[in-house]
Order: C-alpha cells, then structure tokens, then sequence
C-alpha cells in the first residue's frame, strides 16, 4: 500500500504517536490494522452464531419461515440496503481524503456517514415500533392481533402502512393473492392412523396445528420474529456504536490530527463499518426475503 | 524513567521504578499487569480449591457429611447447596482459573521477554482485558451472594432457564471474561505477528510462542460464539425469546452445540499453553536441543484446528444421529495423534540428555505422566461405546481432572517455579520445591485414580449422595485431596518466603538459551537495554555455561545487538 509507506514521515507525527514500544510508526499501523482484522473476525463469528441458529431452524420449520416472512417489509429492507451500501461508499472516501490529507472531504464524508447510520436505525426504529404495534414479536410475547373472523393475520405492515391501510381489518387484494399462492406449500398431515387410546376402536382425535384455511398459521412463528429482532438488534448495537465512532472521528479531524502520515483510527473505523454492512447483505435476504 | 543504575541504589527494575498503588492500577507494563493477572486467579484458584475440598469432605460418607438431611431441612433442600456448590467450583476453575492463568498469568509476563520486545502490542487492550475479567470476577461474586447457580458449569437447558438462581449474573460475568479472553488472544497473536526482533523468524521463535499462538486462534476464534450463546441465554431467561425452550418450539440441544462449540476447543485454550511450558522445560534442564522442534510447533496448531470439530463427543448420547457420532468419534481419535507427538518429541529430547532434576523439571516430568493418563482416558471416553456406558460417571470426572490438574494446573506450577526467579528476582528454597513436588504428584494420582475406577463400576457424577458400596474409593479421594492441599500451602509458604527472604536470583538460574534470560532478574521497565538479534538457535545449549562466581548460567559467546534502542526520557 503506497500510503502506508508515507507512515511516520513527519518527525513531529512519530513524537505525537508513535508509541514506545513500536520501533516505527509502519509496524505500528500494521500491528493496529492486524489487530482489527482479528477483532472483525470475532464480530463476524459473534453473528455466525446467530446464523447458524437461523439455518437450524429454517430447516427444522421451513413452514415458519415461509408464514412469518411475509410480514416483513422487503421494500423498506431495500431501502435500508441501498442506505447502508451508500454509507459503506462514503466511509470508504473519507478513508480515501485522509490518506490525502483532505481533511474538509473527511469531515463531509463522516457526516453522511453518519446521516446514512440514523437514516438506517430511523427506517428500522419504525419497523420496530409497527411490529410492536401488531404484537409481532418474539417468544412469549407473541400475541399477533388477529382480523374479527380470528383467523385473518393483519395485513403487513410496511413503510407506507398507515397510508394504505385506513381500515386495518381488510386484507389487501395483493397480500390475498400471495396467501393463496402459498396454499400449495402447505405440509399434508401424515396418512398413518393415530394410535388409539382408551378402550379399543376409540381414535384420539387427530390435533391439527390450526383451522385450516388460506389463512392458517404454523405453530410456532415466534421463532422466526425471535430470530428477527435478535439479529437485527445486534446489528443495529453495532451500527449505535459505529456512528459513536464517527463522532469521535470527527471531532479529532476537526482538531486536524489526520493527514496522510497518521490516519490509522479512520482505517480501523472504516474497516468496522464495512463489517456492518457485510453483516446486513446477509440479514436482508434471509430476513426479508424469507418467503 | 532511566534505566541508568543510580550509583549506590539498587538497579532500577520493573517492581521498584514506582512503587504507588496508582501505578499499578492503571500500569501498561505486560509484567504488572501479568503479575496481577497471577494475583488475581491464585485467589480465583485458592478459592475453587477450598470448594474442591468441601466437595470431597461431603462425599466421605454415603448419605453426605455436610449437606445432608436433618430436621430442619429436607435432602433436597441439603442437596441443592451440594449442587451450587460443585457449580461453583467448576465455573471458578475453567472460566477464572484455568482459561487465564497460563495465557494471561504468565503469557503476560514472558511473551514479550521471549521476543525480545519492550512490550506487547496493544498495551492498553492489555489492561482492559484485566478489567473486564475482574469485572467479570465481580459479577461471578455478585451472582453468588445473590443466589449461587445451581446449574453445573454447563448451563444446561432447560434447567438453566427455569432455575430461580442467579443463572444472568453469572452468565454475564462470563460474557465479561470471554472478552477479556479475545482481546488477550487479539493482542498476543499480533504481538508475536509484528513484535518478533530481527532475526527471528517463525522457525527460531521459541516453541512457548507457537504453543500461545494456537491458543490464541483458539480464543478468538470459538469465544464470540460462547458469548452469543450466553448471550441468547440471558435473553432467554429475561425476555423468554425461546431459542432453547421446546415449549417455544426452540431447541435445548441447539444449545449444548453451541456451548460445546467453544467449551471443547477452551480445553484446548486450557492445555496448550501448558504443553507449550514443558516444551521449554523440558530441553532447558535436560541441556540437549529439542527433538523435533517443527512437529511440536505444528501440533500445536493441528490441536487447535481438530479441536474445532470435535464438539459433538459431549452428545453421544442426546439423541445425535449414529453418522454424526460416528464422524466425531473418529476426529476426536485424531486429536490423539498430535498430543502424541508431543509426548514422544519431549522423551526424545530427554533421551541420552544430562537432566537436572530441578523443581521445573520434576513439574514437568509430572505432567508428562498425568497428561498421558488423561489423554488416554479421554480416548476411551472417545469410543462410542465405551461411552454410552461411562458417559456422566466419575470416570469422565476422573478424565477431566488427569487432564485439567495433572495437566494444565501442574504445567503452569511448573512455568511458575521456572520463571519465577525471573520476575520475582528471588530463588525459592529448592529442596522444599522438590519435596513439594512429589507430594503433590501423589496427592493427585491418590484423588483422581479412584475416580476412574469407580466410574467404571457406575457411579453417577454431580450427586451429593452415592450407594455404600462406592465408599472405600471415595475415602481414599478424598484423602488425597486433602494432601493436595497441604501441598498447596507448603508451595504458599516457600513462594512467599523467597519474596522477602529469598536469595537474590542470577539473571540465568537454569542456563535456558532463550531471550528472556538475557535481560536482568527482575527485568527493567523496557525489558531489554537494547533489541536483541536473534542469531542463534535458542535450544542450542553449547555456548550457556554455569559460572560459579554468580551462581547461574553465562553465555561464553557475546550476544550480538543491533543498534541501541531509541532513549525514552
């Protein structure tokens, strides 16, 4: 890398910080870059746990998946994609201006960085709250508010929600159309006989997971929403932190303390944004697009 | 700070350059902080340790001696202290006691010595990693007053959801300690990448650094997902998100996968340092280079990548499917295969050597023996069959300790008396280090063998109760716990009269060839006066001589030193 070379070219940068344990401000940057890649590892690793879980059940309840999908919003998923794909952009020139020491495109760079970050949690606060807001939620607190008929899921609520849905009850011709669709997944219930029990020739009566209909739910679904705000929520503490990280970053560059000899923490930090976009191109999909 | 000798006052070390409490609380000297790492998980092992002993009090009679029925309490009630407090014992010693010790205890303290290097990279993650563990410790005693876990320290579902014990605290506390553990492998793998002195290169690194190395892959790379997993256990017990609840349609076996996904490889994190000790041990005090030094060097690396798939051996039988048992078995075979070659490298080195029967060394020689009485057990336990019958009896306790005590824990005492005169600056009493060594080694055999024995013949591990036929093994247990511990206080006695009466250490005691001995006893603040160049073979024992007039080892060629390092003022 061209610029690492140009490290530690200014005596007065090598007094400020080069630590004393470093013979040069090259092996410190190297060692500090080393160590944020093994840092990013154990990040990444933290969220492949949370992957792996999803797999698990996806292939254990593949019908959970199916169902629960559709209540999330793909387009205000898109959004948060192309968002958080911009910023990764931005963050990558401002890692670009502070190796050329332009400190004025740094700062710029930082602050839409950091306007894409709360653009980012804005969109998904909202999804959050409607979620909230239908009982959609995870574990023992899913209690979905059901349509009048106790059968009908409320339609899904996504960005535009509010505009299009005066009367919440009604299931959208679209939505309709999809649930019909997804009839031809259903699982069949097994062909083998119960086993009797009680006196001979009495058969329990078979326990169907729910009313059958366009409208049935696979038991279970909380699973999936467990899933989603588990994995969402971590990545959204990272992204907190990210744009804390920002503020920081830019409150030293307004100080001047970047240039092309010392610009180390903007590379540690850029490197971690681009961590916490990798991290959601894996979340859209699997969340979103489940169905 | 000079590191010039003031005339007429004693040579300024790393101990006397500041003596406030200030400057050691907030020190980023990797030998402070290594020393207080010691401090902490010798207090952290004392403690355990006296649980050991209640445990083993308990179980001298069959109905229970301490915990047991009485008119105010029914057994279950009795019991279930039993129960926290075999909990107790096992999260102390695995997560504060034998995770760190080693790694962070005295890896701290020589890392950076055997490269040469004036500190490790990262000296303030450094520091942080210390406090998140005392924070960690903090929480740990927290939870205890609280209501101490009852679970066994694997936090099994569903027991660990419905437990009206502390389960989060403690979890939480490990949740700390899991990331002082990452940062301490971050920190060490770059510093052993970016830190290592001109001319050393992978091949001439001391085989202490490689045996860290693999640990440190280790920590890293499995620790993130013990912490996602406690994670999902905290949010399980607070906001019953139902990950591992079956009557939430999650699954409790998803969580022993994940558990022992990092669980098996921190047996790793706990015994490859402690292999990578006798490694240095071992060819030091028997004068003679180290017999294969790149098959110890990539066996260490070879444990640490088998031992990221062997994780399923813990769930032979919990409805795995027979494939899968099958697979894991034979991997788990596998990790046999390295840890041998460690064995055999280190008779070898020893063969036809001139071995010195010091304290160092007969730690050594003890955890040769015990680790191979533990590792093949644990081959046993690897057999399928065999363990469907032997899976949750004492043998697997009997294992388990071979490996942990007679392996790490002896290997770390081992390292201590080694490395002790360098950074304390003072000499133990020898002829007590000896008898003490002795007696600990029987005291060990004398508790654990019966434990294999009666696990063979069926008896449970984790009860506080046990059939009267089991009783003679576990008198005989206990009596050997009980010489552990008066072992354990001669070893107290001895370290701690040496620090104030010792005689004063020769800056190379046992004659090791390696960079740490170069420097003064105890080191000074930056270590080294000048960055070392690394030319020789640090197993090459022909040029170190004992010199009578010093009472320890001399190189008979000058170490070559590149250029003097920069003055700090």
């Amino acid at each position: 890398m061209s610029e690492a070379l140009q490290v530690g070219a200014n005596p007065e940068v090598v007094k400020k910080h080069l630590a004393h344990h470093f013979d040069t401000m090259q092996q410190q940057f190297d060692a500090g870059k080393l160590g944020m890649w093994l840092f990013l590892t154990t990040e990444v690793l933290l969220f492949s746990g949370l992957f792996c879980a999803y797999s698990v059940y996806r292939a254990l309840h593949p019908q959970i998946f199916q169902f629960a999908g559709e209540y999330l919003d793909p387009v205000s998923g898109l959004i948060n994609t192309l968002i958080l794909l911009t910023s990764g952009f931005t963050m990558a020139l401002g890692v670009r201006f502070a190796h050329t020491g332009n400190r004025k495109g740094l700062s710029v760079c930082l602050i839409l960085t950091m306007l894409g970050g709360f653009g980012f949690l804005g969109i998904h606060g909202y999804e959050y709250f409607t979620k909230y807001q239908e009982r959609l939620l995870w574990g023992t607190n899913y209690h979905p508010l059901l349509g009048p008929d106790h059968q009908k899921l409320l339609p899904p609520a996504g960005l535009l929600a509010p505009l299009a849905r005066p009367t919440p009850v009604e299931v959208s011709p679209w939505h309709h159309l999809k649930l019909l669709k997804r009839e031809g997944f259903n699982v069949a219930h097994s062909s083998i006989v119960p086993a009797p029990v009680g006196p001979a020739g009495v058969v329990a009566k078979m326990k169907r997971e729910s009313a059958p209909g366009p409208y049935s739910q696979p038991n279970n679904v909380q699973i999936f929403f467990g899933a989603y705000f588990l994995m969402t929520g971590l990545h959204s503490v990272h992204v907190i932190i990210g744009i804390i990280l920002m503020i920081w970053l830019l409150a030293r560059n307004l100080r001047g303390e970047f240039g092309p000899s010392y610009f180390a923490p903007v590379e540690f930090v850029g490197l971690y944004w681009g961590i916490v976009d990798m991290v959601w191109m894996f979340l859209f999909p699997l969340l979103y697009l489940a169905h | 700070m000079t590191a010039v000798d003031m005339p007429g006052k004693p040579k300024l070390n790393y101990l006397n350059c500041d003596k406030s409490i200030k400057s050691w609380l907030l020190t980023l000297d990797h030998k402070r902080i290594g020393v207080m790492y010691l401090i902490a998980t010798l207090t952290a092992f004392f403690i355990g340790g006296m649980l050991a002993e209640v445990i083993r009090t308990q179980l001298l009679v069959p109905k229970g001696l301490i915990f047991h029925a009485t008119k105010h309490m029914s057994s279950f009630a009795a019991y279930k202290h039993y129960n926290q407090v075999f909990t107790l014992h096992g999260i102390i010693m695995v997560f504060m006691v034998l995770i760190p010790i080693i790694v962070a205890g005295l890896g701290n303290i020589v890392i950076p010595l055997l490269l040469g290097a004036k500190d490790v990279a990262f000296p303030r993650l450094n520091l942080m990693s210390f406090y998140l563990y005392v924070g960690g410790a903090i929480m740990a005693i927290v939870s205890t007053i609280a209501g101490a876990v009852d679970t066994g320290w694997t936090f099994y579902t569903p027991f660990s959801i419905q437990t009206e014990t502390y389960v989060c605290f403690m979890v939480g506390g490990i949740f700390l300690i899991g990331f002082s553990s990452i940062f301490t492998g971050i920190n060490f793998i770059v510093t052993i990448h970016k830190m290592r002195p001109p001319g050393m290169t992978w091949f001439r690194m001391p085989l202490f650094l490689w045996g860290i190395y693999a640990t440190s892959i280790i920590q890293v790379a499995a620790t993130p997902v013990v912490g996602v997993t406690l994670l999902l256990l905290i949010l399980e017990r607070t906001m019953h998100i139902g990950f591992f609840n079956s009557a939430l349609g999650g699954s409790p076996v998803l969580f022993q996968d994940f558990f022992w996904f990092y669980s098996h490889p921190a047996v790793y994190i706990m015994i490859l340092p402690a292999m990578a000790i006798i490694s240095e041990i071992v060819p030091t005090f028997s004068r003679k280079h180290i017999f294969g030094y790149e098959f110890i060097a990539f066996s260490s690396l070879a444990i640490a990548l088998i031992g990221f798939l062997v994780w399923g051996h813990h769930m032979f039988v919990n409805g795995q499917s027979a494939e899968l048992d099958t697979i894991f078995s034979l991997l788990t075979f596998l990790v046999a295969v390295p840890s041998a070659v460690k064995v055999f490298n280190w008779l070898a080195t020893m063969y036809k050597g001139a071995i010195k029967l010091d304290t160092p060394m007969l730690y050594a020689l003890s955890f040769i023996i015990l680790f191979t009485v533990g590792g093949l057990t644990g081959v046993v336990l690897g057999c399928i069959a065999e363990d469907v019958v032997l899976h949750d009896t004492y043998f697997v306790v009997g294992h388990f300790h071979y490996v942990m005590f007679g392996g790490t824990m002896i290997a770390f005492i081992g390292g201590l008396h080694y490395w002790w005169p360098k950074f304390t600056g003072k000499m133990y009493n020898e002829t007590m280090g000896r008898i003490t060594c002795v007696l600990l080694f029987i005291g060990v055999n004398v508790t654990f063998f019966p434990m294999l024995m009666v696990g063979a013949e069926g008896m449970p591990r984790r009860y506080a109760s046990y059939l009267p036929q089991y009783q003679p093994y576990m008198i005989v247990s206990t009596i050997g716990a009980y010489i552990q511990l008066v072992a354990f206080l001669m070893m107290a006695g001895y370290l701690l009269h040496s620090l104030f009466r010792g005689k004063k250490a020769p800056d190379n005691p046992w004659g090791g060839a390696t960079l740490e001995w170069t420097t003064a006893s105890p080191p000074s603040h930056y270590n080294f006066d000048d960055t070392p160049l690394v030319i020789e073979d640090c197993y090459d024992y022909s040029n170190v001589k004992y010199d009578e007039s010093i009472g320890g080892y001399v190189r008979t060629d000058v170490p070559a030193t590149t250029e003097p390092a920069p003055v700090h003022a």
